[in-house]
């Protein structure tokens, strides 16, 4: 957050919007966006509206909109720092440069070809699973957490592999997202990041090479 | 107590003497007030929406009397749906093939969701300019 932030203060005079989107409660999320001093649209997603819209499946999610309201970079699980690079592999320096690169000269930008065949694709059971997930939400915010729970339930056998639903519900069902119930799932081979095979940025490790791209 | 159907990032309250449940996961809606809150009428040409009609193959499967099976409806449009009647709640999702083609055609689509503030942001109150959408969550 804190890197959207000064990226937004390097780049906003330049045309550049980051649009941070939190697939959170809003009280999850404060700290977050309060630590970041955002001034940036830093916005609060309770209900996955953009996770349905965009079908995002894992966070982080960051997809590149150019200024005609078109997707000209689809879903990337990237990093704005190299807290977690032992476990992804990815560094976060490259892929910011791409974006600054993207900022002043447009490069980057992918083709409409290979952007489709990158998107992740909904099927039918992923669908009925954001379905299931917004019964429950409702269900969940009128306090009726019990009604919400076999729907919860329902929604995460449905996309086991959809960590905003299945991960992303732990919080929601007095779960620990980083507790045993997390790992359990993990062990069982269902949360293997839902993302990875799809994403279209693979930056080098070695931080001397050159961004890659496509 | 009313029924509530959530449609498409929309929550649609619905008056119970609208509504029947005659067993569970089953919810019949009156023809007029499923007009009023998802826009759909039934007509003899199908069901339609402006000027949009979906052919119903099984009318007798959608209408009972003065009413619609929501169940039916959403099969007619093949959306995803669900009903929990007992909980008095029902929603409509999008069909994999409409979302696919959604996302196929690289348009962005617009949202409307509020800061910390409460203050309301959209999509395309950034129009001219280049976004990243950037997807986060604390778990």
């Amino acid at each position: 957050m804190p890197v959207w932030q000064a990226l937004y203060e390097e780049l906003g005079s330049e045309g550049f919007v980051p649009i941070t989107i939190a697939l959170d409660r809003a009280e999850d999320a404060r700290p977050f966006i309060e630590a970041s001093k955002a001034t940036h649209p830093s916005l609060i997603d309770e209900a996955h509206r953009t996770a349905e819209l965009y079908h995002i499946v894992n966070v982080p999610t960051i997809i590149w909109i150019d200024e005609s309201g078109r997707i000209c970079r689809p879903h990337d699980s990237q990093y704005a720092t190299d807290t977690f690079t032992a476990f992804h592999k990815k560094l976060s320096g490259p892929y910011l440069d791409m974006i600054r690169d993207w900022v002043r000269t447009g490069a980057g930008a992918m083709s409409a070809e290979e952007i489709r065949a990158h998107q992740p694709i909904p099927d039918e059971a992923s669908q009925l699973a954001r379905v299931e997930r917004a019964v429950a939400w409702h269900l969940l915010q009128d306090g009726r957490a019990e009604a919400a729970e076999p729907h919860f339930e329902r929604a995460v056998e449905l996309a086991p592999k959809d960590w905003t639903i299945a991960r992303g519900s732990m919080p929601l069902r007095g779960g620990n997202p980083f507790g045993p119930e997390f790992f359990a799932l993990a062990e069982k081979g269902k949360f293997d990041y839902a993302l990875e095979a799809l994403t279209p940025t693979h930056a080098p490790e070695d931080p001397e090479a050159s961004p890659g791209s496509g | 107590m009313e029924y509530t159907i959530l449609d498409d990032g929309r929550t649609i309250p619905v008056s119970a003497d609208a509504v029947t449940t005659p067993e569970p996961g089953r919810l019949l809606i009156e023809a007029e007030a499923l007009e009023a809150s998802l826009g759909w009428e039934l007509k003899p040409e199908g069901l339609c929406r402006g000027d949009v009609c979906v052919p119903v193959r099984d009318r007798a499967a959608l209408v009972e009397g003065a009413r619609i099976d929501l169940g039916a409806f959403a099969e007619v449009l093949g959306r995803p749906v669900v009903i929990d009647s007992q909980e008095r709640v029902a929603a409509l999702g999008t069909a994999a093939s409409s979302q696919a083609a959604s996302m196929a055609s690289l348009d962005a689509p617009d949202f409307e969701l509020p800061d910390l503030a409460g203050r309301l942001h959209t999509l395309s109150e950034h129009r001219g300019k280049k976004a990243l959408l950037i997807a986060y969550a604390s778990w």
